[in-house]
């Protein structure tokens, strides 16, 4: 089981790296959408495979695979604005600083006490680096839709850690936590329509008004 | 029962609300929930039902000590609400009455909520009902502090619930555990793994501590209370930053019994001690009357930590003070509110002389501002009194200084500004304002009386609140 679990991790791991390397929204949006997917799965792999494991791995994969990422396409079409991503911090550092990022989790999660039945999978590992993708693009891209994106695989890094407590969190509390991540983009995607007819940009840098 | 229906009553009403028809009887909805709720929350106080140990929900003894405080202050911005809705009757208010009666029951949730994750969503859920009612202006500085709010907001929520899984991660040994309730959490004690007990203490205190506005996670709050109504602003300094804070009181405890609470006690004490020098510097600063109420937000935040911090007579201090600073913010946050709406569309920075306009709200705004700086004979007097005599009487001489020394910075930088607002001759571009908000008895008499609580509370504090905050310090320091 373990090989797999790893593998499907790896993916992510792959899929951080794309997410920084996009230049366009489209393309970011995509990534972050077949991240969610392939982490919504992992608890198939992890599980005992029982109806709530299977509901909720379905949900995981519609609601961050598809509802999610057709949030933010509605959002950027109604918004025509330029698909480009304007990094504040570049692809090329980006890259580097993820690639840092990756070899740093897996040293860092090997120096963690993990339980023993843990030790051996990436599920620490994956979701540092995740994690810090996250945060890279929430500080280093510009506007509103990336940050958003930027969000999701902060998240994602944050469910991957979940996934080591799946035996113990009851399935009411993930579908709660699941609940309210949909919710939040939904909320988010509203506000980034208002900005966007507000300010005519979803460029955040432009959002400087209020300051001491 | 009756503690289910604090959550189930507002929420029922939020769902009425959203359905409800007319424009202008919905705001009735508010009062008529804010008394509900606080004559529920009241019975509850004086008469506390027993909650079993294992329970996900239940009114405890930590609830029972702040619950009825956002109650009364809910009720309070409630009747406040319905003058408030009225002159603004251009605007769509079913979006904004609903948000607000989904927030308290999301803060009766969480209050109540013994089970880690159940309090994540609930905190989560909180946030999120806030945003519609941030960006009711509709500014473009209204969606900028909606947008700052939003991400600032949503970034530490997410730390929290890292730290609320490497909490959980600590709790798995060999022979199970992964219990996420409070309760079977600081029963296994030692037995929990400390480094992961620590590292999520320290998550979840950035994370909790961004919702509560502790410095430096407290950027999103000048710009928050800034643009946001005043009733809104009111709610959230006094009630769900109140909610954070009991979220990491219920947390503090599991490190106690993990045997890290001498940590835990040094972080908070570090960051209370932080944000009260940063919200006094600030304060020295600013230029705007609303933002100075969030900078003073962040300066009373600091001081329940410093509370929670020393622990004994200083939670007991603390937890006075979270009625304390609810109820005079309360105060504060609405009359600001009418001056403001008095000032009309004009910048606040260049508004003066409003005491020749709006006479009852300028006078309640001034004494709300001694209040919270903490004069007698107002309850945050009495409250800080207490914490300062506590923090000298466990030795921590320094503690009680640097205390001291950042209310009276804080001081300086309020009364600066209240005097620059109210006196001299109104300016001309607030002359010029067509229509101003009328000083009725609907939106005067609700600051009014909650100022009038503030003394009240300060120099008789009743023997069953007295009563509730010991059995809460008790309930925090054994540990089961």
């Amino acid at each position: 089981m373990s090989p797999w679990l790893n593998l499907m991790i790896g993916l992510a791991l792959g899929l951080n790296l794309l997410a920084l390397a996009s230049g366009r929204l489209p393309s970011l949006i995509r990534s972050a959408a077949a991240q969610g997917m392939v982490l919504g799965c992992l608890p198939l792999l992890l599980g005992h495979g029982g109806w709530q494991t299977l509901a909720f791995a379905g949900c995981t994969v519609a609601v961050k695979g598809f509802l999610i990422p057709a949030l933010l396409r509605r959002a950027l079409r109604a918004s025509h604005i330029d698909r480009e991503v304007e990094p504040i911090i570049g692809y090329v550092p980006s890259l580097l600083l993820g690639a840092a990022a990756t070899v740093a989790s897996v040293a860092l999660s090997d120096a963690l006490p993990l339980r023993p039945e843990h030790a051996g999978s990436l599920l620490a590992a994956g979701s540092f680096a995740t994690l810090f993708t996250g945060l890279l693009l929430l500080i280093g891209r510009a506007k509103a839709i990336s940050q958003v994106c930027g969000y999701l695989i902060l998240e994602n890094g944050i469910y991957l850690f979940g996934l080591l407590l799946i035996r113990a969190m009851p399935v009411i509390v993930e579908a709660g936590i699941l609940l309210d991540l949909t919710v939040a983009v939904f909320v988010i995607g509203i506000i980034v329509d208002r900005i966007q007819r507000e300010f005519d940009t979803l460029d955040t840098r432009k959002l400087s008004a209020l300051k001491e | 029962m009756t503690a289910l229906a604090l959550i189930w009553g507002p929420i029922l009403a939020a769902a009425a609300a959203a359905v409800w028809p007319v424009n202008r009887t919905r705001p009735w909805l508010l009062p008529a929930t804010g008394v509900v709720h606080c004559g529920l929350a009241i019975a509850l106080l004086v008469a506390p039902p027993v909650v079993p140990r294992d329970a996900w929900i239940g009114f405890d003894a930590i609830a029972r000590a702040i619950l009825p405080a956002v109650s009364l202050l809910f009720l309070m911005c409630a009747a406040y609400g319905v003058p408030y809705l009225a002159a603004r009757g251009e605007r769509g208010n079913r979006v904004f009455v609903a948000a607000i009666l989904a927030l308290l029951g999301l803060m009766s949730l969480a209050l109540q909520a013994r089970h880690l994750g159940l309090l994540w969503i609930a905190l989560e859920g909180g946030t999120l009902a806030t945003v519609p009612l941030l960006h009711f202006n509709r500014s473009p500085r209204a969606y900028e502090a909606t947008w700052k709010y939003l991400l600032v907001g949503g970034t530490g929520i997410a730390l929290s619930l890292l730290g609320t899984f490497f909490l959980g991660y600590a709790s798995l040994t060999d022979q199970g555990g992964g219990d996420l309730r409070f309760a079977a959490l600081a029963a296994q004690g030692a037995a929990l793994s400390r480094p992961w007990a620590r590292a999520g203490w320290v998550l979840l205190l950035v994370g909790y501590g961004t919702k509560m506005g502790l410095a430096p996670m407290h950027t999103w709050k000048p710009d928050a209370y800034g643009e946001a109504p005043g009733m809104v602003g009111g709610l959230m300094a006094g009630g769900l930053t109140t909610v954070a804070f009991a979220a990491l009181l219920r947390v503090q405890q599991v490190l106690e019994a993990a045997g890290e609470g001498a940590m835990a006690a040094r972080s908070w004490m570090a960051l209370g001690l932080f944000s009260m020098l940063v919200a006094a510097l600030f304060l020295l600063g600013t230029r705007h009357f609303k933002r100075m109420l969030a900078y003073s937000s962040v300066e009373h935040m600091g001081v329940l930590s410093v509370g929670a911090a020393l622990g004994g007579a200083g939670l007991w201090a603390a937890l006075f003070h979270v009625w304390t600073n609810g109820i005079t913010k309360g105060s504060l946050f609405l009359s600001a509110g009418n001056l403001r709406r008095g000032a009309g569309g004009v910048d606040v920075e260049q508004a003066s002389g409003l005491a020749a306009l709006m006479p009852w709200s300028t006078r309640i705004f001034v004494a709300g501002v001694f209040a919270v700086t903490a004069c007698p004979p107002f309850a945050p007097f009495f409250s800080e009194l207490r914490l300062v005599r506590a923090a000298f009487a466990s030795g921590r001489g320094l503690v009680a200084a640097a205390f001291l020394g950042c209310l009276l910075l804080a001081f300086f930088g309020l009364t600066r500004l209240v005097f620059a607002v109210a006196d001299g001759r109104p300016s001309r571009q607030v002359r010029a304002v067509p229509v101003r908000l009328r000083e009725t008895p609907g939106v005067v008499i609700p600051p009014l009386l909650l100022l009038a609580l503030s003394v009240y509370l300060g120099l008789f504090p009743p023997d069953l609140l007295m009563e509730a905050w010991s059995a809460a310090v008790s309930s925090l320091s054994v540990v089961p």
